[in-house]
């Protein structure tokens, strides 16, 4: 163990005290919340860790520990991980943001990078996370397009800002199109069980939705979707495998260019502390390709998709209001980014309580 | 709907039945498996991707059951035959069962499975509210409850039922009456390994038909919990899979009606449950010994 701290302090100090002459390879580790084999969020940030692998080649090496546990159990694999040499370790999941914070401390020379979260309480921590409400909203504008029903069912994970912001930006996107627009909310309350979810979605669609969202990342639903013959959109990576006619489209996480640049920036010694919040416009957020859908609806997604790339329009632009009719945001007015990144409210039309 | 409702109850709880009534054999002949977990996730799998392979599902089926009855001979071996501590090799079989399932599965992640159809009785199935409930279902369903009528006749009507409870309730006693106590406990837990494997195969061949890895998600656990909810009883354990079925899918339904009471609550509905009614049986303390194989868990080493 002494033997590997030397080790440890001994290339950090080399990394930081010579800067540029900085030949050590850098470690770049990464820990996942599922299997990397969930063929939805773990297996995406995977795909970007092997990006990192192929754009930097001999200059890095990189290691992961997949399924680990939000809570006490990622504070020993953050650690583990710490004494194991890495150089930047990304905790890819919003309940590894306290035990990131509290491991950092305990290291100051090893960067921490947290996807999702908020908490920067030391200057080697960076936190960063994509706009998907971006693609929620352009899914919503599909769904109120091609339901009949009028209401689509949404399976959500945990109630956490992120996951609220998605079922909002969505509500809005359908309303945009259809102003009654309703969504069902299911709460798994788990990230991943394709049974589970799979089950949340046949309660849905037995509830009369027909067309089925969700933020939990197995492909369970679509699978369900595919058999009751709905439409539904996939999660973090492109499903259409899984529901060949049944998927609208999927929101695409796509982590490799982050990852890259600040492994580079590590090794070539310029990483700085940072707070990125990128969507569509710097290509972190990518809609599979429309299928399954009219001419004339495909269309009105590519606008939308378009509009939002170009910074044109933001999906939390007002007049909205909340869930219980107040005022939120006036029009014109475009939500603030710190109230987005701790919402803990629904906007009018969601047929759901929000769990507090 | 209704009848829709019901067959989603029957899904989620049939593999908990089938793995359930295996384990319940396995610990009425006085071996506690903690493995049910392991050898699900190995069976779910080797069905997947026998069936992915050779198109045929119910290739994938058989395959799962050998795989298995393979990996309970494993914990056989170590626990049996060479005496180790019950609870630590089921433990380790688990955790090798999830390690080299994620291995072995690499390759099928991402693949739309080839799922068990439904069966089709013409006139029957067609019955309305009633027809695809009874006779529309996968045929592991229909499996499923043959498995437990047929354990529940073996244990409790038949002389090798007798002796292998009597195996499990005294096994010393079982021993100096010649009994061969190893050969039932082995025969014993292969019949559980073969269930969990075919607990498995339902996960990735009918429920989601589909490979990721740790699919099961804790089944293998809550099937364990039922073998003590039913208090070894064979019958029990369907309604305990029943009812913890039916209460995950109706907490499911209460969400999406938006009834507004807090997700997380109905969430723990079905876990709730299972301590209401593990405390109600306890109560009768009587009925508790007497099913409650005395010998569980226990190491024999026999005394030539």
């Amino acid at each position: 163990m002494r033997k590997t701290l030397f080790a440890l302090a001994a290339s950090t100090a080399v990394l930081f005290s010579a800067g540029a002459l900085a030949q050590e390879k850098t470690k770049a580790c990464f820990i996942y919340v599922g299997p990397i084999g969930d063929f939805g969020w773990s297996y995406q940030h995977d795909q970007g860790r092997l990006e990192v692998e192929e754009a930097l080649g001999d200059a890095v090496e990189t290691s992961y520990l997949e399924s680990v546990p939000e809570g006490a159990d990622a504070e020993r694999a953050l650690e583990r991980l710490a004494l194991s040499g890495c150089d930047i370790i990304f905790t890819t999941s919003f309940g590894y943001m306290d035990a990131t914070n509290k491991v950092a401390a305990k290291f100051p020379d090893i960067k921490f990078e947290h996807a999702t979260g908020y908490k920067r309480e030391h200057a080697n921590v960076a936190t960063y996370n994509s706009k998907f409400h971006e693609g929620r909203y352009v899914q919503g504008v599909i769904a109120a397009s091609l339901s009949k029903a009028g209401v689509a069912g949404y399976i959500a994970s945990f109630p956490i800002p992120e996951v609220v912001m998605g079922i909002n930006a969505f509500v809005l996107g359908a309303q945009s199109v259809n102003p009654d627009f309703k969504v069902k909310v299911v709460w798994a309350n788990t990230w991943f069980d394709p049974g589970k979810e799979a089950d949340a979605a046949k309660a849905l669609i037995d509830q009369g939705v027909d067309i089925i969202t969700q933020h939990t990342d197995s492909t369970g639903p679509m699978q369900v979707a595919s058999e009751r013959g709905i439409k539904a959109f996939g999660q973090a990576s492109d499903m259409i495998k899984f529901g060949p006619e049944t998927q609208l489209t999927s929101i695409v996480d796509d982590w490799g260019p982050y990852y890259v640049e600040r492994v580079k920036a590590v090794h070539e010694g310029t990483w700085e502390q940072v707070d990125v919040w990128a969507g569509m416009k710097e290509g972190h957020v990518v809609m599979a390709p429309y299928t399954n859908m009219p001419d004339d609806v495909k269309k009105l997604a590519e606008e939308t998709e378009a509009k939002i790339k170009s910074g044109e329009f933001d999906p939390f632009t007002g007049p909205i209001k909340k869930q219980d009719g107040t005022e939120w945001l006036a029009e014109g007015e475009v939500a603030d980014p710190g109230v987005l990144l701790g919402l803990n409210f629904y906007v009018e039309g969601v047929d759901d309580k929000l769990p507090q | 709907m209704f009848e829709d409702i019901l067959i989603t109850i029957a899904t989620a709880a049939t593999p908990l039945l089938i793995a359930a009534i295996g384990e319940l054999v396995v610990e009425r002949s006085g071996v506690l498996n903690l493995g049910v977990e392991g050898m699900m996730i190995m069976g779910a799998v080797t069905g997947f991707g026998v069936a992915w392979t050779t198109g045929s599902p119910w290739l994938g089926v058989f395959a799962a059951i050998a795989v298995g009855i393979l990996f309970s001979l494993l914990f056989g071996f170590l626990t049996l035959t060479l005496v180790t501590n019950q609870v630590a090799t089921g433990l380790a079989l688990t955790l090798l069962g999830l390690g080299l399932s994620g291995m072995i599965g690499e390759n099928f992640v991402g693949l739309p499975g080839v799922k068990l159809t439904a069966i089709y009785i013409p006139v029957l199935t067609d019955i309305p509210y009633v027809g695809r409930l009874f006779f529309g279902q996968d045929p592991l369903f229909y499996v499923s409850v043959a498995l437990v009528a047929a354990v529940s006749y073996f244990l409790f009507y038949s002389k090798a039922g007798l002796t292998l409870r009597s195996v499990g309730d005294n096994h010393g006693s079982a021993h100096a009456l010649g009994i061969k106590v190893i050969a039932i406990r082995y025969l014993a837990v292969m019949f559980g390994g073969a269930c969990a494997g075919l607990a498995g195969a339902y996960l990735s061949l009918v429920y989601v038909p589909q490979w990721v890895e740790n699919m099961s998600a804790g089944r293998g656990w809550i099937a364990l919990a039922l073998v003590v909810f039913a208090s070894w009883r064979p019958w029990r354990v369907l309604t305990g899979a029943y009812l913890f079925g039916a209460v995950s899918i109706g907490q499911l339904h209460a969400q999406a009606l938006g009834i507004g009471v807090p997700s997380q609550l109905l969430s723990s509905l079905p876990y709730l449950a299972t301590v209401v009614v593990l405390v109600l049986i306890s109560r009768n303390k009587r009925l508790t010994l007497v099913n409650t194989p005395a010998s569980l868990g226990q190491p024999f080493v026999p005394d030539r």
